[in-house]
């Protein structure tokens, strides 16, 4: 960590931790290409370097088969010019990203054929947080987190329509417990995991989506956490995204008109006949969606008693009122 | 409270011989010693030189023996959890809740931690509801009602922290009874007593109370803040819950928290249901309305609940004029991790890390931190045992109490996965 003089941690000092996503998949098929992406983006990371002295950027690539650092400025200790070229930031970083490019090339074993495949989003989100874990844990004192995805890659299948998504868990849930081989949906509660947790230590997240469709997943992540989700129209412009909306500070960001969310949808999906509902019943066991009341549970296989629960909501009012 | 077997050591201070004194008779300066107990942070070296104790492998092994409880009763069978709870928290607030052996005194710690758990707990178990009990001058009072929303109990809690009398246990039991008696059969009741007192003070026979208790599926647990009394260890034992005794401030928070996971279900205490809940959305950007919350007109950011369109502020919540419950699907997802529990990561032995052939991580792939100790020696590690990363103390604990995750293996593609 710096070893800066703590007074210096002011409210506008910035850790970032950014998530730059190197699915080959995508950039093949994207419209900016994967060099033009990178000279955006270092630009952008050494704007927020030279915002603040003590601003610090971590560099996460979430590849195709793995995940990786690349960069971290507080363990470059030379910021100087190399021969008058490059900064060593960016040579070294590139240096990095490009062993990474490799490896991650190695791993795959056959390239899927279809439509683009995500990429690991739920491992680097890991990642940073632990990261981040230990910046908190450095002192009272710390710059003051946040995660930036960069996200290209769409939803993973697993993540296509969020909710819809749950039935698959839960009818894997038996099969999963039973086997104990299950590592096809893990993806989606990692992924709910990890955005809980930047909840709960007040970490935002906040999503720049490069791909064709909307990412729903983002969107959520960004607005559980309270950061900002922004979707660029113009991928030529790229840098002036990043620096109007992503590079200013947390403290700063009051005072700004940031792009607010739109349309966040919170409802569920019922795992009957996958209809999005307003009001269902749940399961109190497993908490399976319905839409209609059922005598047995088709996930957990509970049997269930009368449908009581309209009694008890109005025996809860009958309690409420008088204190009201 | 000047306890002469605390840990002295030479030139941990300067007031030696104050011992024999009473508290009241020592000057502010003397006082501040006592009462911190600033010497019990420091440990003699090999070499006799005082250095402050090694906290992280003492917390880190304790941190390991509770990961070891936890898992060896969920891979036990596959274990049902009780994920829709009703808790009761009661808090003695008898004259013995004002002791100060406990630092500033036994109420304001427990005050402290209270309000930590709370958050915590709603936290880990979005659908569940919380209601507050006190126990004082003999009488049990209902603080809050049950309900799900922290930041209610924290207040009224914070509000009413005078302590007196005697501590009535079956006083306590009785109103917990009754409330706990209306709730719907699906969900799982439970009392978390925090007791200070060293007797109970009650009106008729206790042992009927705690039948009743069982009979009426009530999970009891007691932490009690001073010494393992009979009839607590027996209402426990009778009702499936818990007693622990705190020894200090940060056995107790330890010991507290422990209660904020799900407990393993116990099938024949709630039965399963289904339990009618609303999706609500997001109130339109800009449009006005009053909330049936807080009783106050507010502009957008809000949710109508979806039978009687009244708006509320936050999720979870039950409606104010309809008593549908509301939750977002979101909500549903944060219960997830307690059926997909992560696997402990097992310690490395230090006879692993010597072995040339083995090929050792040099940073924790966590949190990139060095996992050599100065001196170029390898310190406490951990390993995963599903992708085999290491990882350091503070990441493993990090990981599996709060992320839920494991970094190692999500970063790397599993061929079944796609």
């Amino acid at each position: 960590m710096a070893s800066a003089p703590s007074k210096l941690y002011a409210d506008d000092v910035s850790l970032v931790v950014v998530l730059v996503d190197t699915n080959p998949f995508f950039w093949r098929a994207s419209s900016l290409s994967f060099s033009q992406f990178l000279s955006h983006v270092l630009a952008f990371l050494n704007a927020i370097l030279t915002l603040n002295q003590l601003n610090q950027v971590v560099v996460i690539a979430t590849g195709y088969n793995s995940c990786n650092y690349i960069f971290d400025s507080s363990s470059d200790l030379n910021q100087s010019f190399e021969n008058g070229r490059m900064p060593v930031m960016c040579s070294s970083l590139l240096q990095k990203l490009e062993e990474f490019l490799i490896k991650d090339e190695q791993l795959s074993k056959e390239v899927p054929e279809g439509r683009i495949k995500s990429s690991l989003l739920s491992g680097s989100l890991s990642m940073a947080l632990c990261y981040i874990q230990r910046v908190f844990r450095s002192g009272a004192l710390h710059p003051h987190p946040r995660i930036l995805c960069l996200q290209g890659s769409p939803d993973g299948p697993e993540q296509y329509v969020l909710f819809n998504i749950l039935s698959v868990i839960y009818s894997f849930l038996l099969w999963l417990l039973d086997s104990n081989k299950g590592f096809l949906l893990f993806r989606y509660v990692a992924i709910m995991n990890a955005i809980f947790s930047a909840q709960r230590s007040m970490v935002p997240i906040d999503s720049c989506y490069m791909g064709a469709q909307n990412s729903a997943f983002l969107q959520q992540a960004s607005y559980i956490t309270g950061g900002v989700h922004h979707k660029p129209q113009h991928l030529d412009g790229l840098f002036q995204y990043l620096m109007t909306i992503f590079a200013t500070d947390l403290h700063s960001r009051s005072f700004l008109h940031l792009p607010k969310p739109v349309g966040v949808d919170f409802r569920a999906s019922c795992f009957c006949h996958k209809n999005t509902i307003d009001m269902g019943y749940i399961c109190s066991v497993c908490l399976s969606i319905f839409c209609k009341h059922h005598k047995k549970c088709s996930t957990c296989g509970s049997v269930f008693g009368q449908a009581q629960s309209e009694a008890a909501s109005a025996s809860d009012k009958k309690r409420k009122t008088p204190e009201t | 409270m000047n306890n002469g077997g605390a840990k002295r050591m030479n030139g941990a201070g300067e007031e030696d011989d104050d011992e024999d004194y009473v508290n009241g008779d020592l000057d502010a300066w003397e006082r501040t010693y006592t009462d911190e107990r600033s010497w019990e942070s420091l440990q003699e070296d090999e070499s006799g030189l005082l250095r402050p104790i090694d906290n992280k492998a003492l917390y880190h092994s304790q941190y390991r023996r509770r990961l070891r409880s936890l898992s060896s009763t969920a891979t036990a069978a596959r274990i049902q959890k009780g994920l829709i709870r009703y808790l009761y928290i009661v808090i003695d607030l008898s004259r013995a809740a004002s002791e100060t052996d406990f630092r500033p005194s036994r109420i304001v710690v427990i005050a402290k931690h209270v309000e930590a758990f709370i958050r915590e707990f709603f936290d880990q178990n979005p659908l569940s509801q919380v209601g507050l009990l006190t126990i004082k001058d003999g009488v049990a009072q209902c603080l809050t009602d049950l309900g799900g929303s922290p930041e209610s109990h924290i207040k009224a809690l914070m509000n009413k922290l005078e302590c007196s009398g005697d501590s009535s246990l079956q006083n306590a039991l009785d109103l917990v009874d009754g409330y706990l008696n209306q709730i719907p059969s699906y969900g799982h009741r439970e009392v978390l007593i925090l007791y200070s007192a060293l007797s109970t003070c009650d009106p008729g026979d206790i042992m009927e109370t705690i039948q009743k208790c069982k009979k009426s599926k009530i999970r009891c647990s007691v932490i009690g803040l001073a010494a393992e009394m009979f009839i607590c260890k027996h209402l426990c034992q009778e009702t499936g819950g818990t007693y622990s005794v705190a020894l200090d401030e940060s056995h107790f928070k330890e010991l507290i928290l422990e209660h904020a996971p799900p407990p393993p279900a116990i099938a024949e205490f709630a039965t399963a249901n289904l339990i009618k809940m609303g999706f609500p959305q997001r109130a339109a950007e800009g449009s006005i309305s009053i909330c049936s919350c807080h009783k106050e007109a507010k502009v957008g950011a809000g949710y109508a609940c979806p039978r009687c369109k009244a708006r509320v502020c936050e999720l979870p919540t039950e409606c104010r004029i309809c008593g549908l419950t509301l939750v977002s699907s979101p909500h549903l997802a944060r219960s997830y991790h307690h059926l997909f529990p992560i696997a402990p990561f097992d310690e490395v032995p230090p006879s692993n890390l010597n072995d040339p052939n083995h090929k050792l991580q040099r940073n924790c792939f966590g949190c990139q931190q060095s996992l050599l100790n100065p001196g170029n020696k390898p310190g406490l590690l951990v390993v995963c045992p599903k992708c085999k990363r290491y990882f350091c103390l503070d990441c493993d604990i990090y990981i599996h109490e709060s992320l839920h995750n494991c970094p190692g293996c999500d970063s790397f593609r599993h061929s079944k996965a796609d």
